[in-house]
């Protein structure tokens, strides 16, 4: 199998996965994707035409609750672990000029 | 009694006999992690006070004949579990400063059973690898051979109780990382059937999969354990609602007429002869004890690792967009703007497998390609799912081993992904169908541990462990301990 992700796949999967492109790792990147791609490839020689996917594994209904609040958590035990916190706001470099 | 390699029903008698106290068992653990543990780095964190304290309170449960299944039970903690106000890294940079803010459901639910955590385990960053050597608090060392990889993702659990550092752990299996390191150490390791355990306060990887389960000496220990983590849980949807049998009190009567399906299709040009010699002799120990070997074929297993290499990348795609620096975890220096604080906080904070599988998953779920790999993955998911119901119609276990090999020396598959990836082809193929499935020592090879793979079906852990737990009575495999661990 040609190898399916190059130079410009890259760049864009980069950019939606947001992972940097490392300088001078792109060539080990585009091998180490490819080679998993090709051991991926195998499935496409299977017949599947008339299969219905499987998303989860017993196939059931999630058992959904009452949309209504049950519980609360104290917020410094969340805020605790942001980078940048301050006055009940996480920070975040300015956006609009 | 050795308290080192002591069984928690050798346990639960020694406390309820007040023959050892809490506080000493605790403490006892805790002097052989200070001691052992460095040349293994089976720990990423210790608990000393907590657990200490929680010793103190069994204590005093036990003086007023108040104990509850597991009082004063010392085990460990895959750090993938949250524990409230305990650091809680999933092996990662990104998370090296995360203190949980909740406790996750089974965890809780050990404690409630009066279970004494001594800390948290090593493992692969985010549970994605086979050997632990993806950790970013550095490689675990098996304690059969410290130059050896102890299996993964849950390499940390499995070494640790191996070598008598705890008396049991928690793990996590997405494609086989309860039943591999348990194979690689010589541990009873169990994967329920997707969904019997919450996955609430769980470090997600690919939720689809994902399932805890125990890692232990016996199959009677892998019973009690499993009684006290699994359960419906309102905070899980996934999670299942059937009730939880007490898997313990059902495990002593005999294997007779049990139908054993030996799938053919484990039995692979890359199993080590060594390997395959030790499955065989366990399929004879079987079929002395009354049970019939039935030959069974799960075609669609060759396809497993391919599809699982989608499917799993996908979700973790999805669940690993979380960490973007803002919130909790990993933050770079200085960004420049917001975009670039995503990219080098995440750059900086997930290891080269993540990123590498995010990007996998990225490019399987994106327009062009979502429906020659994602979707078809999901179809091949079916066809496996289908080869086990057929099989089960059948035969009530499927037998073969966990993986092809035994334990191989630390590196020398790290520059190999495909082959690391084929360390989980005889595990994976459970995973994807969800049914429940365990590794038991079942031999040595070359002198390190083989496990025997054992796979029921859905929601049969209990004549699951109990053809594990008859196996262990007719042999002395789980009763084998590291040669060079004191």
């Amino acid at each position: 199998m040609n190898d399916l992700v190059n130079e410009t796949t890259l760049v864009e999967l980069s950019t939606l996965a947001a992972l940097p492109l490392e300088p001078g790792k792109s060539k080990a990147t585009l091998d180490a994707l490819n080679e998993v791609l090709a051991l991926v490839g195998q499935m496409q020689s299977l017949d599947v035409a008339n299969v219905r996917p499987l998303a989860h594994p017993l196939e059931r209904h999630q058992s959904l609750r009452a949309d209504s609040v049950t519980e609360t958590i104290n917020p410094s035990a969340l805020s605790q672990n942001a980078p940048l916190y301050e006055a009940s706001l996480y920070f975040v470099p300015k956006v609009i000029e | 009694m050795n308290l080192n390699f002591a069984t928690l029903t050798d346990l639960q008698k020694a406390l309820r006999n007040r023959d050892v106290s809490a506080t000493e068992l605790t403490q006892h653990y805790l002097t052989r992690i200070d001691a052992l543990d460095p040349a293994l780095n089976s720990f990423i964190s210790i608990q000393a006070e907590t657990a200490l304290d929680a010793a103190g309170r069994a204590d005093a449960r036990l003086a007023q004949g108040d104990a509850r299944p597991l009082t004063g039970i010392p085990i460990a903690q895959k750090d993938i579990f949250c524990l409230q106000g305990h650091r809680t890294t999933a092996g990662s940079k990104m998370l090296s400063d995360f203190i949980a803010p909740y406790t996750a459901t089974c965890s809780e639910k050990l404690a409630d059973a009066g279970a004494i955590t001594l800390g948290k385990t090593n493992m692969d960053e985010f549970a994605m690898g086979s050997s632990n050597e993806n950790s970013y608090f550095g490689a675990v060392h098996n304690p059969w051979d410290p130059q050896l990889i102890p299996g993964g993702s849950s390499g940390g659990s499995a070494a640790a109780v191996a070598a008598g550092l705890c008396a049991a752990s928690t793990g996590t299996d997405t494609g086989g990382s309860i039943r591999q390191p348990a194979a690689m150490c010589g541990l009873t390791g169990l994967k329920p059937t997707y969904g019997r355990i919450s996955r609430w306060g769980m470090i997600a990887f690919a939720s689809s999969l994902d399932q805890a389960g125990p890692m232990t000496r016996t199959a009677r220990d892998a019973a009690i354990l499993l009684e006290h983590m699994a359960g419906h849980d309102p905070r899980d949807s996934t999670s299942l609602t059937e009730p939880v049998p007490r898997f313990s009190e059902s495990l002593g009567s005999n294997i007779k007429g049990l139908r054993i399906g030996v799938c053919r299709e484990f039995f692979t040009e890359g199993l080590d002869p060594a390997v395959e010699r030790s499955i065989r002799e366990a399929l004879a120990v079987y079929e002395s004890l009354g049970a019939t070997l039935v030959d069974v074929s799960l075609p669609h297993t060759p396809y497993s690792v391919s599809a699982y290499y989608v499917i799993a990348p996908a979700e973790c795609s999805a669940n690993l967009a979380r960490f973007d620096g803002i919130r909790y975890g990993h933050r770079c220096s200085d960004p420049e703007n917001l975009q670039d604080l995503y990219q080098r906080s995440r750059g900086e904070g997930f290891g080269e497998e993540v990123k590498k599988r995010i990007l996998v998953g990225t490019f399987a779920l994106s327009a062009g390609y979502f429906d020659a790999f994602y979707h078809r993955a999901q179809k091949i998911r079916r066809l496996i799912k289908e080869d086990f119901v057929q099989a089960f119609e059948h035969v009530d276990v499927i037998a073969g081993p966990t993986a092809p090999t035994p334990a191989f020396p630390l590196g020398e598959k790290a520059s190999n992904p495909v082959e690391m990836y084929l360390q989980d082809i005889f595990t994976i193929s459970a995973s994807l169908a969800g049914v429940p499935a365990m590794s038991i020592p079942a031999g040595l090879a070359n002198g390190l541990p083989v496990g025997l793979q054992l796979i029921g079906n859905y929601l049969q852990e209990g004549p699951l462990l109990q053809a594990a737990h008859q196996f262990q009575q007719a042999t002395h495999w789980h009763t084998l301990t590291p040669p060079e661990v004191l």
